[in-house]
């Protein structure tokens, strides 16, 4: 029971974690995965099986949530204008320091999440 | 998950409407007369094509919608569409469910009951609903008003309504740090006075109005409390009872919710009547008539809902990032100043004055992030705010200030590049300016008689 339950809360998070990965908007993508991450290092130790049930049961329809919102806004590569700023340089950074960086860091730096 | 189809649809539909959105720059309103002075006009034009869009830290004029707002209020614009007001199908009962489950949720925010929510069309309108309504419902036995001097234009023009139809208006003026002189509020109140507002954070340099206090001074002396509090719900916690406060304006597009809906609390213990501004069909308790737009009151009632839980994360990471900003510029440059009250202040607004530097040229220099030197909705005159002319500040240092804003979205990235940014063009500048120059050898700019030709 435990074991799956761990199980499971793991791969909620990495499929919040992969669906965030997919917003187009910079701010909204890093919000989400920063968001993510914060509520689940929050929650690291509730035990109560019913507070624990209704907390996945919120990470699930975040879930859905964020699946349909990265769906509604368009894919941008067509338009040069939703280029953030912020993206060119924090590349330009990202790839000279990549090599310094630790191994999780580097996936969430990957051309998919730019 | 939607369908394939209705996903292109969508997609289509909104592709359409993005394309064609224009950027305005920040400096547009304020620099219109500018050219007839001949000064540097910040023109608005369209990104080009491979232009990156700005980073965005005008957080003050108007925040992003969060993800989880719009998809509250997507099943309403589609499918869910009846008017709230129509008692007799299904379509208006659930439509009315949903007003009504937004309008707790807005309650719930304030420590209000749901009966004292009307929902408006943004806090300007129920600014003008407040003062102009209590003010003309009690002008039989109370002709008197106060306010402060760096209020929201909306307040002070719906003030200066008053004045003209007979009322009089007393314009508090402000401390040097922005918040006002408590005991000269005790005696600027008469007996005839009806209504006293004070907006809670301001929206220029962002600092917080003792509330409670102020609150406890009108209870005491029988006269209404309105605060304009459209930067501060959702941020910092409000309680309505505990501020005793009678009046309070909420703004949509202020907490991430959708632009063009807002509210007004209404004291109902101890009643406070108004007289209604727009008139029909009763709707709102008949103090706002007009069907209640449902989409747009889901939205701010998620809003709402989310700043609730979300107020304590995102104020930390705000005093956070403000922190840091804030270390970074003032630690690299010297003579910045920032404008309000270092404690009593709402961190995620940042107003800093960089002295001899021109603030529109710094705004052209910082083109890559989008920025305010002041409030979007200042009429478009060439004089500096008249919120930091309130504070006291110097015409010069009044000229050069640039407002920060953070909020839920910003990241360290973000903060860091602007500061970055700022530094460097702020120091390129001051290389191009004689006062600079002036500065560094020690003379006193003050002391100089600049000749006349």
């Amino acid at each position: 029971m435990a074991a799956s339950s761990r199980a499971q809360v793991l791969s909620l998070y990495r499929s919040l974690l992969k669906e965030s990965r997919a917003f187009p908007s910079y701010n909204y993508r890093t919000y989400a995965l920063r968001r993510v991450r914060d509520a689940f290092r929050e929650n690291r130790s509730v035990k109560d099986p019913q507070a624990l049930e209704l907390l996945l049961n919120k990470a699930r329809d975040s879930l859905a949530i964020i699946q349909r919102q990265v769906l509604l806004t368009p894919a941008e590569q067509e338009h040069g204008h939703s280029r953030h700023t912020i993206q060119r340089s924090v590349l330009s950074r990202s790839l000279s320091l990549s090599l310094s960086l630790p191994f999780p860091s580097l996936l969430l730096l990957s051309p998919g999440s730019l | 998950m939607m369908s394939r189809s209705v996903t292109r649809k969508l997609l289509g539909s909104i592709r359409g409407v993005s394309t064609s959105a224009r950027l305005n720059c920040p400096g547009a309103p304020a620099s219109a007369p500018a050219a007839q002075r001949g000064r540097e006009l910040i023109k608005s034009r369209e990104l080009e094509k491979d232009e990156l869009r700005p980073l965005y830290m005008d957080f003050q004029a108007t925040t992003p919608m969060d993800p989880r707002v719009l998809d509250a209020m997507l099943p309403y614009q589609v499918n869910y569409y009846g008017n709230p007001h129509s008692r007799t199908h299904a379509y208006g009962w659930e439509s009315e469910t949903a007003m009504e489950k937004a309008r707790k949720q807005v309650a719930d925010l304030i420590g209000a009951d749901p009966r004292e929510i009307v929902f408006t069309s943004g806090a300007t309108e129920s600014n003008n609903m407040s003062i102009k309504g209590v003010a003309r419902f009690y002008k039989a036995r109370k002709k008197h008003v106060i306010t402060t001097q760096t209020e929201h234009k909306c307040v002070l023009d719906s003030c200066r309504v008053l004045e003209s139809e007979g009322f009089d208006v007393t314009y508090m003026p402000v401390k040097s740090n922005g918040l006002i002189d408590l005991q000269q509020l005790v005696e600027t109140i008469r007996p005839d006075t009806s209504l006293v507002s004070v907006m809670t954070v301001n929206n220029e340099i962002g600092v917080k109005q003792p509330i409670k206090e102020i609150g406890t001074i009108c209870r005491s002396k029988n006269v209404f409390f309105h605060t304009d509090a459209a930067q501060a719900v959702g941020k910092i916690p409000i309680n309505v009872s505990e501020l005793k406060v009678d009046l309070m304006s909420i703004s949509g597009h202020k907490i991430y919710g959708p632009k063009g809906v807002g509210a007004l609390f209404v004291r109902r213990r101890p009643r406070v009547r108004i007289e209604p501004l727009q008139s029909g069909g009763g709707q709102e308790r008949g103090l706002r008539s007009g069907t209640v737009p449902t989409p747009l009151a889901v939205g701010l009632g998620a809003a709402c809902e989310l700043a609730q839980q979300e107020m304590e994360y995102d104020h930390a990471r705000v005093s956070m990032l403000a922190t840091r900003l804030v270390q970074k510029i003032m630690t690299e440059i010297p003579d910045v100043v920032m404008n309000g009250d270092p404690d009593q202040r709402y961190p995620g607004c940042i107003n800093l004055s960089f002295a001899y530097v021109e603030g529109e040229s710094l705004l052209m220099a910082l083109k890559d992030v989008a920025l305010s030197s002041g409030s979007a909705c200042t009429s478009a005159s060439l004089e500096p705010s008249y919120v930091l002319r309130a504070i006291g500040t110097d015409e010069d240092l009044a000229h050069s200030s640039i407002r920060f804003g953070i909020g839920r979205f910003t990241t360290e990235e973000e903060v860091d590049y602007t500061a970055e940014k700022c530094i460097q063009q702020v120091r390129r500048l001051r290389e191009m300016s004689p006062l600079w120059e002036m500065v560094q050898e020690g003379i006193d700019l003050k002391s100089i008689k600049w000749t006349q030709h």
